[in-house]
C-alpha cells in the first residue's frame, strides 16, 4: 500500500477524487496530506504552506472518515463544536457557527441528540458539519458514502456537491465506486499500485482512457487483445487469432509508439456495440455467441464470447427495443472511431 | 455499566437456561449462600435475636482502627493500581505484533503465578537481610536494616502488584473497543496529542477504569494472604481478623458479624461508584 512518485495539483475550489482499487496508494495519500502518514521524500503544499511534517491538529484540513468517526460521547452540536472549541472560540461565537453549520446540512433541532440516535444519513451530516465548520481551505473525504445504501447514496453525492459548491471548498475524495468519482468530481485521479495512471475530467477519463487499466477499471468495457497489421488515418486494424479482424482509433497514448506487427489491446464499450438484424451483415461485423442475457431495467446485458474466446458483451437499452430472438450467434458490429486501441497486449 | 445486548436470535428459552446454570447454582447454594446465611445467622441469632456481637464489634477500638486501616489500604491501592496500570493497559492496546504480545505476557504471567508464591516474594524482597536492604547496605545508603517488612508500606506494595491485572485487564479491554478513527478524528479537528486523549480517549476508556478500580477495591478490602504474610500481626486488615476469630478464637458469631458489616460497606461503595461513575453521567459531562 505504498504511494510512489505521485506528483499532483489541486487547484482552489475544485473537487477531485482520488479514484482505485484497494492497495492502490489512494487512502495513504490522504493520509499523508492529513498528517497521519509521512512520505519519505517530497513535499504536500497548501495554500502555499508547507505542511509535509506539521503535526496534524495543526494543518487546519477537514476530514470526513469511512465510519463518520463522531465522538459517541458528545451530543450532536458538542461534535460540530469540537473544532471550534480546539481553536478557543467564544462560547457565543461556537454556539452561532455550530448552528449555521448545522442549517446548512439540514440538521437544525438536532442538537441535543446523540450520534447513535441518529440514522446513517443524519450521521454523515454530522460528520460534514464537523468537519466544515472551522472554515478549512480543504476537505478530505475517505470513501464517506461506502457505508450507506445506494438510495441514501445517490443522495448524499448531490449533498455533498452542493454543499461544496455552497462552501467554494476544495475537496480530495477518495473512493473505489467509480460512477462516484464520475458524477461528483471536477477531476479523475485514477490510482494503481500507487501511482497516478490518469488526472482528468470524468469525460475524458470516460472517453478517452489513457491506458488499457483505465479503460477497464472506469465504467465497462470489453478488451480484444491481438496484433497490428495495419494503420492508417489513427485507425488500428487488429488481428484477434481464429480469422477475427477488429478495427479501432489509436488511443492518444499510445499514437507515438504503436506499429505494425506489435501486440495491441482494442478497447470496446458495450453500449457502443450494436447487434445486427439477420441477413445485413456489414464490413466489420463479428460474430458472438450468446451465452446470457442480464436484464438491469434500463439496460439488457448480452454478455458472451467472440469466435476467438475473449469474453464480450453488448448493452442494449430496452428502451430502444431488444433485437435478440433467441439465437445462439448474433452479428456485432461498432463504429471503430469509438473504439481505442492500447499498445501492449492481455489484461492488466 | 449497561450490560451488552446479544442478538436476539441466539437467544435460549427460560428453561434451557435454568439448566444451563443449575450446576453452577447447586454449587453455589451449596458451597457460598447456605455457610454464609449460616455465618450471618449466628451473628444474629444467639438463643433468640440479638445485636450482642455487632455491639462487642462497635466496642472496640481494635476494630474500628483494623476497618479504618483495611479501608485506607484498600483505597491507596486503587489510586496506585490505576496510576501504574492505565498506562500500561493504554500501551497494551496500542502496541501490535510482537512487542504487543510481551506487554501482555508482563500482564498475564502473573496471574498464573500463585498469589501465595507472590507474596512469598515480596517477603523475600522486604526483609531484614532481604535483597532491597542488602543493595541499599551495599551502596552505603543505610547502615543498619530498615524495617520494611510487616509494615502498611509492605502491605500495599504487594496488594497493589497482587490486585495490578484487575485493574488493566477492564481498562485494556474498553480501550481496545475505542476505534482508532477517533482520536485520528479529534487531531484531525485541532486537538494535540494530549487534548485528543483527555477528551475522547480518557472519557470513554471510563467505564473500564470503573470496572477496574470496583474489581480492586472489592479484593482489596477483603483481602486475606498477602495481608496476613506480608502485614504480619501489626498491619492487621479485615480478613486477617475474620481468619483470627474463626481459626484462633472459635468466635464464629463475632466473625459473622464482620463479615456482615464487610459485606454492607463493600454493597454500599459498590453503589455509590456506580453511580458516580456510570455510563451515561460520564457522557452527559464531557
Amino acid at each position: 500500500m505504498a504511494v510512489r512518485d505521485v506528483s499532483l495539483q489541486v487547484r482552489a475550489g475544485e473537487f477531485l477524487s482520488l479514484l482505485g482499487p484497494s492497495g492502490s496508494g489512494k487512502t495513504t495519500l490522504l493520509m499523508m496530506i492529513a498528517g497521519f502518514e509521512f512520505p519519505d521524500g517530497g513535499r504536500i503544499d497548501v495554500g502555499g504552506r508547507d505542511i509535509t511534517r506539521l503535526e496534524p491538529n495543526l494543518r487546519d484540513i477537514g476530514m470526513v472518515f469511512q465510519r463518520y468517526a463522531l465522538f459517541p460521547h458528545m451530543t450532536v452540536s458538542e461534535n460540530v463544536g469540537f473544532p471550534l472549541r480546539m481553536r478557543r472560540l467564544p462560547r457565543a461565537e461556537i454556539k452561532r457557527q455550530v448552528s449555521e453549520a448545522l442549517a446548512m446540512v439540514r440538521l437544525s433541532g438536532f442538537e441535543n441528540r446523540r450520534p447513535d440516535q441518529l440514522s446513517g444519513g443524519q450521521q454523515q451530516r454530522v460528520a460534514l458539519a464537523r468537519a466544515t465548520v472551522f472554515h478549512p481551505p480543504l476537505i478530505l473525504m475517505d470513501e464517506p458514502l461506502g457505508a450507506l445504501d445506494k438510495k441514501l447514496r445517490d443522495q448524499m453525492q448531490i449533498e455533498i456537491k452542493s454543499l461544496q459548491r455552497k462552501l467554494g471548498a476544495t475537496v480530495i475524495y477518495v473512493t473505489h465506486d467509480q460512477q462516484e468519482a464520475l458524477a461528483m468530481s471536477d477531476r479523475v485521479a485514477v490510482m494503481n499500485h500507487g501511482v497516478i495512471e490518469q488526472l482528468s475530467t470524468p469525460r475524458d477519463l470516460y472517453n478517452e482512457p489513457e491506458s488499457i487499466f483505465v479503460a477497464d477499471f472506469v465504467g465497462d468495457t470489453n478488451l480484444v487483445p491481438g496484433k497490428v497489421v495495419a494503420l492508417e488515418n489513427e485507425i488500428a486494424t487488429l488481428d484477434a487469432g481464429s480469422g477475427l479482424t477488429v478495427r479501432g482509433r489509436v488511443s492518444h497514448a499510445s499514437a507515438a509508439t504503436l506499429s505494425v506487427g506489435q501486440a495491441a489491446t482494442l478497447s470496446v464499450r458495450p453500449e457502443h456495440v450494436r447487434l445486427l438484424d439477420r441477413g445485413a451483415v456489414p464490413d466489420g461485423a463479428l460474430s458472438m455467441k450468446r451465452e446470457q442475457e442480464i436484464y438491469t431495467g434500463e439496460n439488457v446485458a448480452i454478455v458472451g464470447a467472440l469466435a476467438n474466446g475473449a469474453g464480450f458483451r453488448v448493452h442494449q437499452a430496452v428502451a430502444a427495443g431488444t433485437v435478440t430472438h433467441g439465437e445462439e450467434w448474433l452479428d456485432v458490429v461498432w463504429a471503430p472511431g469509438d473504439a481505442r486501441v492500447f499498445a501492449g497486449g492481455g489484461t492488466p | 455499566m449497561s450490560a451488552p445486548s446479544g442478538p436476539s436470535g441466539g437467544r435460549l428459552s427460560r428453561g434451557t437456561t435454568i439448566l444451563l446454570l443449575s450446576p453452577v447454582l447447586a454449587l453455589l447454594g451449596f458451597s457460598l449462600f447456605w455457610p454464609v446465611a449460616n455465618l450471618v445467622g449466628r451473628s444474629f441469632f444467639d438463643e433468640g435475636f440479638t445485636l450482642e456481637h455487632y455491639r462487642f464489634v462497635y466496642e472496640q477500638p481494635l476494630y474500628w482502627r483494623v476497618f479504618g486501616r483495611t479501608f485506607w489500604i484498600s483505597v491507596w491501592c486503587c489510586v496506585l493500581a490505576l496510576l501504574i496500570g492505565y498506562p500500561v493497559a493504554y500501551a497494551m492496546a496500542r502496541t501490535t505484533g510482537w512487542r504487543g504480545v510481551v506487554v501482555a505476557a508482563c500482564v498475564l504471567v502473573p496471574l498464573w503465578i500463585s498469589i501465595l508464591v507472590r507474596s512469598y516474594a515480596w517477603i523475600f524482597l522486604l526483609q531484614r537481610n532481604g535483597v532491597v536492604n542488602d543493595v541499599l547496605r551495599d551502596l552505603g545508603i543505610i547502615e543498619r536494616p530498615l524495617r520494611l517488612l510487616y509494615t502498611e508500606g509492605a502491605v500495599l506494595l504487594a496488594m497493589t502488584h497482587v490486585l495490578l491485572p484487575f485493574m488493566i485487564l477492564p481498562i485494556y479491554a474498553t480501550l481496545r473497543g475505542i476505534p482508532r478513527d477517533l482520536e485520528k478524528a479529534a487531531r484531525n479537528l485541532g486537538a494535540g496529542p494530549f487534548r485528543a486523549f483527555w477528551t475522547v480517549t480518557l472519557p470513554l476508556s471510563l467505564p473500564g477504569v470503573s470496572a477496574g478500580v470496583l474489581f480492586v477495591f472489592i479484593l482489596a478490602i477483603g483481602f486475606y494472604i498477602t495481608p496476613a504474610l506480608v502485614g504480619g500481626p501489626r498491619t492487621l486488615m479485615i480478613g486477617t481478623l475474620i481468619a483470627q476469630q474463626v481459626t484462633e478464637l472459635l468466635n464464629w458469631r463475632v466473625a459473622g458479624a464482620v463479615s456482615m458489616i464487610l459485606l454492607a460497606i463493600t454493597l454500599v461503595i459498590t453503589i455509590v461508584f456506580q453511580r458516580a461513575l456510570s455510563i451515561e453521567k460520564i457522557s452527559g459531562n464531557a
